[in-house]
């Protein structure tokens, strides 16, 4: 006997966007060979690519796009299909650390640039090659935090 | 030159710390805590042999595959219950209970006491097999 809440969202194949992580690592590896100075064409292209998919959905991401156009009809039909709230909220992560690289480049500081899209890199590298759930990870973080502010806010008033 | 540093920072970062979750994510650990749980907590009713109760979220794709697990061990077993929480909606709980990430799986005995703690998602051959030692 199970009660459990299904949700109800957009089904995705869980292929692409761990196709789209593994296009993602090597995005961000370019990015850091080539340094703040060049790397910021690169890092705006990925940035731009992290933003249509967490704010305009998963079916609005590049990488995503070219998966569903070119890669899988080359594959056969997946075992299953998966709910794309955890990859966007993946992306949504990725966007905030490719926002810091960026201000770590128009501000001159490449200690932040190098730490966020390292960071960025170390998190498309998990999911590429282990498939790791981000969201698993640190949503509850974010929902706590958010919590304790939300509270904190209520009782200063 | 720093970039190269870095690229290689990251790929043995995302490599260790990857191959030390494979290792330990989805095994069965003994309870730390001996707190009982309360069904009017949960919200819901135990079973008379075991419940798992598992905290889930949103975003957590591994959250899915382990309440097919659990529904499928919990429909085929007698007396034994699968209660899914979203624990975003119920941080209380997950405050108390010490949950940081999903899936958690907590195995609970006739009594209602916590036996075993699983986080990441579990293998079935494992979940019957805890099940095969609660009744000790």
């Amino acid at each position: 006997m199970t009660t459990a809440s299904t949700p109800t969202a957009a089904l995705i194949d869980p292929r692409g966007p761990r196709f789209g992580a593994a296009v993602t690592s090597v995005v961000l590896a370019a990015t850091l060979l080539t340094g703040p100075a060049l790397g910021l064409v690169l890092l705006a292209l990925q940035t731009g690519a992290f933003a249509a998919g967490a704010l305009l959905g998963l079916r609005y991401q590049p990488y995503g796009w070219f998966f569903r156009r070119f890669v899988r009809p080359r594959l056969g039909a997946p075992d299953d299909l998966e709910d794309e709230r955890p990859p966007r909220f993946a992306q949504a992560v990725g966007l905030g650390f490719a926002v810091l690289g960026i201000l770590g480049i128009v501000f001159a500081v490449p200690v932040l640039f190098y730490v966020a899209v390292g960071v960025a890199l170390v998190a498309a590298l998990l999911n590429a090659v282990f498939d790791f759930c981000l969201g698993c990870e640190v949503y509850l973080l974010g929902q706590r935090l958010l919590g304790r502010r939300a509270a904190a806010a209520g009782s200063a008033r | 030159m720093t970039g190269a540093w870095v690229v290689a920072a990251a790929v043995l970062l995302a490599l260790g710390f990857g191959l030390y979750r494979r290792v330990v994510d989805g095994r069965l650990r003994p309870a730390t805590a001996d707190d009982g749980l309360d069904p009017a907590r949960i919200g819901h009713e135990f079973g008379h042999r075991a419940t798992f109760v598992q905290f889930s979220s949103e975003v957590c794709a591994p959250c899915r595959t382990t309440a097919r697990v659990l529904g499928e061990v919990s429909a085929a077993t007698p007396g034994v219950a699968h209660v899914e929480i979203d624990a975003a909606q119920r941080l209380d709980l997950a405050d108390e209970l010490g949950i940081t990430r999903t899936p958690t799986v907590l195995l609970l005995d006739s009594k209602g006491v916590v036996r075993n703690r699983i986080v990441g998602a579990p293998r079935k051959p494992d979940v019957l097999q805890a099940l095969q030692l609660i009744d000790n």
